[in-house]
């Protein structure tokens, strides 16, 4: 009996002494890893959004392996990573974030100003060209202190049409002559679902992608869901023309034509699903996306096709966002200046360098990724055409298929996202956009009158 | 033990109350209360960390406004904040519906296969492993089965099969109307093996005398169900149908997946709701608003399961 109780009492022991051995692991992820030399730095970055093609990490690999050789004192781990703001903040404070991430311009001031992003100050007017960005996408990163807290960086877009062409030849459409009005947009998508029985059109509606997009599409009619006042005070215009246009649109599609993909979960990674698989024609979202639609999706580009959003109307104008890398707020010094170098030779190198530019360009196509995407510059345009010069042997993506786009992007006026309550706002949209598109008789008046009235209330509270 | 008889030659006294003596650590010892404390203490020590812990720190998260950097006390403003808000309300409603629906449709329908397949013969353990299989298909890949069964077009599988019937399409999940009730009947079966099983393993304390007994009397098969079966797992029936109160009341998995809430809101139920608050929009994150919410739902929780025990009490056979 003695000799049970004693087992019976080691065997416990042990137990209690793993769960708390296992409690306490959670602290040790913020040690130095074993066996790591003084002079070594390991840094945690973002690789690829989570299924991306294995192509595209092998790509990732030989860039990671050229910086370590490159920086033999910095040890680099990938994370793959995609931007969530759902579970943004629970990571950060539970340590999962890799020390240097993506963010969307966005939401960059929110997070500075919420404490979330490290201050880089330091290490980033250490760089050569910390001088030659351009102000507007740098002012993003800044914070009211005028430090930088985070760097443009990947790319900038502006809000384009992307279309399949192979469904436009089907409807008998010419895809070199893609549509140029709201109106033809229709006429198309009409057409597709006549001859192919797919979807012409689809649109985002959840997550808040629903509202980003209609956003877009406001303002490519004129209108705009916010105005900033003199007195800093902010008032929500989501019940402007514009948007009950773009509303009306999308409920003519849908429940005149039957034109338009009915899914009301779509947000920006299903919808590119979406069209990869060829459920849809044509849908908006960043000018970038051919990227990740070849990256993550296996897409063809033989059959994309990139073309501008219509813009139509007094003080009409496109939308813009992109990428800003940060740096994780409980890194050291140490992991801030190799979490800058990263960012260096990684994002931005490759437009200021010819050497990187090569060296990244020719690693992409070999390994199948796409070279020459089209993006707004992070930089002047003069050195974002020279960057293009660099790698022309090596440009992949059918630029002819995108001239529709390419030979306006510099020429079409371009609108920031709503710089108060962003994420707020799109997200009382997709409740307008999903209500549209399932409901025949939705009073799209009545719906934007509360949508305003419940984002104004958010701006008030400041 | 050694305390002299003093009640000796005099009157019988009053029954002494029994003295509870104070045992010394060491007889608590050797009596084995060490062992069942070692043996108590992970238990207690993982229960502590991970439920405890995180249910006080929500407590007092509800009366703070935190993104987990940075924290100030706000007092009783996150509560003031919920209320204020116009989708409770509907949170409420729809959560109402759902449970509702779970109850017209979820309820009733293992009951009735628990008793059919308890009257079958052969076969028993087909059928109840048929009827298990669905809680053992992982929730996310079920959903995301279904969402397939649940495709709007007329190509999609449910309008296909309903279409050789001459009825449909039917839009499904994109519809504001449709979308609940395509919730909860997927949810009905995902989830009635588990109370089919329950019912099946009560239905054997029934005394089969009984059922003799009834069909001596001409009773026909749903005289014996109202009157043998059911009250013999009235108890069982109560446990399940506050259970199934309880877990409608905190539905989430499945407006989650299928639909996000949507379409319109037709689908935001009051997990959902603090999921959008901790998690949905707001990059500083909500974490007081949610945890408010969420101990307001625990508390009515709490209160209207003591209302139910306390009124049931009467009919539970325990």
């Amino acid at each position: 009996m003695r000799s049970t109780r004693c087992a019976a009492m080691t065997l416990t022991s042990v137990l209690a002494l793993g769960a708390l051995t296992a409690c306490a692991g959670t602290d040790g992820d913020d040690a130095a890893p074993a066996g790591d030399s003084e002079a070594t730095t390991t840094l945690r970055v973002v690789s690829l959004i989570p299924g991306s093609e294995q192509e595209a990490f092998d790509a990732f690999d030989e860039r990671v392996a050229q910086f370590e050789d490159l920086n033999p004192d910095i040890d680099i781990e990938a994370v793959e990573y995609e931007w969530r703001a759902t579970t943004f903040a629970a990571q950060l404070a539970g340590g999962t974030l890799p020390d240097v991430y993506e963010i969307p311009l966005t939401d960059a001031k929110t997070l500075i100003e919420n404490g979330q992003l490290a201050d880089v100050d330091e290490q980033f007017q250490a760089l050569e060209y910390a001088d030659d960005f351009n102000e507007t996408l740098l002012d993003a990163g800044k914070g009211e202190d005028g430090k930088v807290y985070a760097i443009p960086a990947k790319s900038i877009y502006g809000v384009a049409l992307h279309y399949n062409r192979a469904m436009f030849e089907q409807a008998g459409l010419d895809p070199d002559q893609p549509p140029t009005t709201w109106d033809e947009v229709r006429d198309a998508a009409k057409a597709i679902k006549d001859a192919t029985g797919q979807a012409g059109f689809a649109t985002m509606a959840a997550n808040n992608t629903g509202g980003w997009q209609l956003a877009a599409a406001t303002y490519s009619r004129g209108g705009r869901v916010q105005e900033a006042g003199d007195d800093g005070t902010y008032t929500a215009t989501l019940d402007n023309d514009g948007t009950r246009e773009a509303l009306q649109f999308l409920h003519d599609l849908r429940w005149e034509d039957d034109s338009v993909l009915a899914d009301t979960t779509l947000d920006w990674s299903t919808i590119n699903q979406a069209f990869a698989g060829g459920q849809t024609a044509m849908y908006t979202s960043g000018s970038d996306v051919l990227t990740s639609l070849i990256e993550t999706n296996g897409l063809d580009s033989a059959d994309y096709g990139l073309t501008a959003i219509p813009v139509d109307g007094d003080d009409a104008g496109v939308l813009v966002g992109g990428t800003l890398a940060a740096v994780n707020v409980k890194a050291d010094d140490a992991v801030k200046d190799a979490a800058v170098r990263w960012i260096d030779f990684f994002y931005l190198s490759k437009l200021l360098d010819e050497e990187q530019a090569v060296a990244d360009a020719e690693v992409r196509a070999d390994n199948g990724q796409a070279v020459g995407t089209p993006v707004l510059p992070i930089f002047s345009r003069e050195q974002y055409e020279l960057s293009l010069e660099w790698v022309a042997d090596y440009i992949n993506v059918p630029l002819e298929q995108m001239v529709g786009y390419t030979d306006v992007m510099f020429d079409q006026p371009v609108v920031g996202e709503p710089s108060r309550s962003t994420q707020e706002t799109y997200g009382a949209l997709d409740t307008v956009v999903q209500a549209v598109l399932t409901d025949d008789n939705a009073d799209i008046d009545a719906l934007l009158e509360t949508a305003n009235t419940q984002v104004q209330a958010l701006l008030d509270e400041g | 033990m050694t305390t002299p008889d003093v009640t000796r030659g005099r009157a019988p006294a009053p029954e002494p109350t029994p003295v509870r003596r104070r045992r010394s650590p060491a007889a608590w010892v050797r009596r084995g209360g060490l062992s069942a404390l070692v043996f108590a203490l992970p238990l207690l020590l993982v229960f502590g960390v991970f439920s405890w812990l995180p249910i006080g720190r929500a407590v007092l998260m509800s009366f703070q406004e935190t993104n987990l950097i940075t924290t100030t006390w706000v007092g009783l403003d996150n509560f003031r904040a919920v209320f204020a808000d116009p989708l409770l309300p509907q949170a409420l409603r729809n959560t109402a519906w759902f449970a509702v629906l779970a109850l017209l449709f979820g309820y009733p329908v293992p009951l009735v296969a628990a008793v059919l397949m308890s009257d079958v013969r052969r076969l028993k353990g087909l059928f109840s492993a048929l009827a298990y299989l669905p809680v053992v298909v992982p929730p996310v890949v079920a959903v995301l089965l279904w969402k397939f069964f649940y495709d709007p077009r007329p190509e999609g599988v449910f309008n296909s099969i309903l279409g050789w019937l001459g009825a449909g399409p039917f839009p499904w999940l994109q519809d504001q109307t449709w979308a609940m009730p395509s919730l909860v009947l997927e949810a009905t079966w995902a989830a009635a093996g588990g109370t089919v099983i329950i019912y099946l393993a009560a239905l054997t304390s029934v005394p089969a005398e009984l059922y003799d007994a009834a069909e001596v009397d001409g009773a026909s098969i749903w005289r014996k169900i109202w009157h043998v079966t059911l009250p013999h797992l009235r108890g069982v029936l109560l446990i399940t149908l506050i259970l199934q109160v309880i877990g409608t009341a905190q539905v989430f998995l499945e407006p989650y997946l299928f639909t996000g809430g949507g379409p319109a809101n037709a689908t935001l139920t009051i997990l959902l709701l603090i999921y959008r608050y901790a998690f949905g929009q707001s990059l500083g994150a909500d974490y007081g608003q949610a945890t408010a919410l969420s101990l307001l739902l625990a508390v009515l929780l709490a209160v209207a399961s003591l209302a139910y025990f306390r009124l049931t009490r009467r009919w539970s056979t325990s």
